[in-house]
C-alpha cells in the first residue's frame, strides 16, 4: 500500500524518534510512505492564535502540493498537523471564495480533497486483524494506558474519529496484540501542548496529573500517537516527580508498540532517545513464561515414547 | 449586532461562531483545564464577548493561559466554537498591542515560532528556543528562565534531538515569505 506522507517539523527535529519510529513500522507492514514534495509548516498553535489567515494558508498550500501530486490520502503522524491540514481542508471545502483566495496566496490551485488522515486511522487502513496476524509474539508484557490528548478527536466535527470523550480506538488495536490496556480516566486531558517552553509549571502539572492516573489505574506505560504529548510526558517527568508523581512512566509511540508487535526490537526504535529509560524486558516482545508452548511437545514425546 | 464597527462581528467571522448562542450554562469553563487560573474564564469571557465587551477581554490574562485543547468547544452543548473565540481575541491582542503583560513569555514564544517559519519554513528549534529566550531575557531579565531551558538544552543534544540544521530545508523559502506578506503577518 502506498500512502502520502507529511512529516511534519517536529518528526525533523526534537520528536526524530517518533519518525523512525513510524517509518521502521510502515515498512514492517508494507507501507510506502510517498513524501510530500517541498513541505511547509503547518503553523500549529501560534499561528491559529496570531493570524487566522495563516492557518489557513500554511496547511492550503501543503494540501495543494498533495493534490499536485494526485495523493488521495495523506498521513501526517503529528496529530497538530493532521487536525490542521483538515481543518483548513474542511474551510476550503465548503467555500469557493476561500478557494480562490487561498489559490492566490499559497500559488498553487487547492480544493481541499485529499483525505488527511493520523497513525491510528493508518493502522485502520491496514486493518487490525492484518496487523495482529503479522504479530510474532503477544504484548503480554504491556499495560498500557492509551493517551489520546486533544487534537486527535477535537475538534469532533472536523476529525469524525472515534469517540471524543471516551476513545477506544488504541485499546482496540493493543487489545489485538495481546496486551492488556487498563481504563483510566485521563485518556482525553490535554498534557499542556505547545506551552512546554513558554508556560513550564502549567505542563509540569498536567503531566502530573496524567501520569498518576495512568499509574493508579494499574498502567505499566502510556501509548501515545502524539510527537507533543510524548514529548511533555517524557522531557516533563521529571518536572512531574518534584510535583508529587510516585515512579517512572516509560512512554511509548503506538507504532513502537506495534514495531514491537510485529517483530522489531528497541534498537530500531531508537528508544535511546528517550527521557525516562525504556526497560529492558519491554525493548522486544518475547514469549510468555508460563504458556505452556516450548513444554508442551517434550510433555507430547515422552507420552510417545511410552506407549 | 445593528451598529456598524460592532467589535462582536469581527470576533464573530474569526470564530466562524455566534455569541449570541451561548446561555451561560458554565460547561467550558468546568471542563477547560486552565479553568482555575484563569481571570476571567470561558464562561465569563463569552459574556463578556456577547455584551461587546471585545477590547477588555482581548486584555484578560486568561486567552493566554488557554492550552488550545478545545474542549470547551467540543462540549458546548449550543456548539459555540469557544476557543474560537479565544483565538479570535488573541489575533485582536495582537493586532492592537494589548496583550496582558502577564502573558509577554507566551506571546514572545508564538512570535518567535512564526518567526521562524517565515524564514525557514519550517521550525528549527534550535534557532526557536535561541531566539526566543533572548529576547525574552532582554525584556524581563529572567535568569532563572534561560537556566531552566538551558539545562533542557544539553539533554536534548545528549539524545541527538536538537539539530542544528533542518536535515531536509524547504527549498522555496521565498515563497513562504510571501505567504506571511501576503496574510499579513506582523511579527
Amino acid at each position: 500500500m502506498n500512502i502520502g506522507y507529511y512529516p511534519g517539523c517536529a518528526l525533523h527535529g526534537s520528536s526524530i524518534d517518533y519518525e523512525t519510529s513510524v517509518r521502521a513500522c510502515m515498512k514492517a507492514l508494507d507501507v510506502q510512505l510517498d513524501e510530500l514534495d517541498d513541505w511547509i509548516c503547518c503553523g500549529a498553535t501560534a499561528a491559529h492564535c496570531i493570524n487566522h489567515k495563516l492557518s489557513v494558508a500554511l496547511p492550503a498550500r501543503n494540501l495543494g502540493i498533495a493534490e499536485k501530486m494526485k495523493m488521495d490520502k495523506l498521513f501526517a503522524p503529528c496529530p497538530m498537523c493532521s487536525m490542521e491540514l483538515k481543518k483548513a481542508s474542511d474551510e476550503l471545502k465548503a467555500n469557493p471564495e476561500l478557494r480562490k483566495e487561498m489559490a492566490e496566496i499559497v500559488e498553487t490551485p487547492v480544493d481541499g480533497t485529499v483525505d488527511v488522515v493520523n497513525l491510528i486511522q493508518v493502522f485502520q487502513t491496514v486493518g487490525f486483524d492484518a496487523i495482529a496476524e503479522k504479530a510474532k509474539e503477544k504484548l503480554w508484557r504491556f499495560k498500557p494506558a492509551c493517551y489520546y490528548g486533544c487534537l486527535l478527536t477535537r475538534p469532533p466535527k472536523t476529525l469524525q474519529f472515534d469517540d471524543p470523550e471516551d476513545p477506544t480506538s488504541m485499546e482496540e488495536l493493543l487489545k489485538k496484540l495481546g496486551a492488556e490496556p487498563v481504563d483510566w480516566n485521563s485518556k482525553t486531558v490535554c498534557c499542556g501542548a505547545g506551552l512546554t517552553l513558554a508556560d513550564e509549571p502549567a505542563v509540569a502539572e498536567q503531566v502530573r496529573k496524567i501520569l498518576q492516573d495512568a499509574l493508579d489505574n494499574g498502567a505499566n506505560c502510556v501509548v501515545v500517537a502524539c510527537p507533543m504529548c510524548q514529548v511533555n510526558l517524557d522531557m516533563r517527568q521529571a518536572d512531574a516527580k518534584k510535583l508529587g508523581l510516585t515512579q517512572d512512566v516509560p512512554i511509548f509511540f503506538l507504532s513502537d508498540l506495534v514495531a514491537l508487535a510485529v517483530g522489531l526490537e528497541g534498537k530500531d526504535l531508537d528508544f535511546a532517545k528517550r527521557y525516562v529509560a525504556i526497560p529492558n524486558e519491554m525493548k522486544k516482545t518475547d514469549p510468555k513464561p508460563e504458556d505452556p508452548k516450548p513444554a508442551k511437545p517434550v510433555a507430547a514425546k515422552k507420552e510417545g515414547a511410552a506407549q | 449586532m445593528e451598529k456598524p464597527n460592532d467589535p462582536r462581528a469581527r470576533v464573530e467571522e474569526l470564530a466562524q461562531t455566534k455569541l449570541s448562542d451561548c446561555y451561560q450554562c458554565g460547561k467550558c469553563t468546568a471542563g477547560c483545564p486552565r479553568g482555575a487560573d484563569m481571570d476571567l474564564p470561558p464562561t465569563r469571557m463569552m459574556r463578556a464577548a456577547q455584551l461587546g465587551q471585545i477590547e477588555e477581554a482581548s486584555k484578560a490574562d486568561s486567552i493566554w493561559r488557554c492550552l488550545s485543547c478545545l474542549t470547551c468547544s467540543a462540549r458546548c452543548p449550543k456548539s459555540v466554537n469557544v476557543s474560537g473565540v479565544v483565538d479570535a481575541l488573541r489575533q485582536i491582542a495582537v493586532e492592537t498591542n494589548s496583550v496582558s503583560p502577564k502573558s509577554a513569555k507566551i506571546i514572545g514564544f508564538q512570535k518567535a515560532f512564526l518567526r521562524n517559519v517565515r524564514r525557514n519554513g519550517r521550525t528549527n528549534e534550535v534557532e526557536m528556543a535561541s531566539d526566543f529566550e533572548i529576547r525574552y531575557f532582554f525584556r524581563r531579565f529572567d535568569v532563572m528562565n534561560v537556566v531552566n531551558t538551558g539545562l533542557l538544552g544539553p539533554k536534548m543534544i545528549a539524545r541527538g534531538k536538537m539539530h542544528f540544521a533542518i536535515g531536509s530545508p524547504v527549498k522555496d523559502k521565498a515563497l513562504v515569505k510571501r505567504i506571511f506578506d501576503k496574510c499579513k503577518v506582523e511579527l
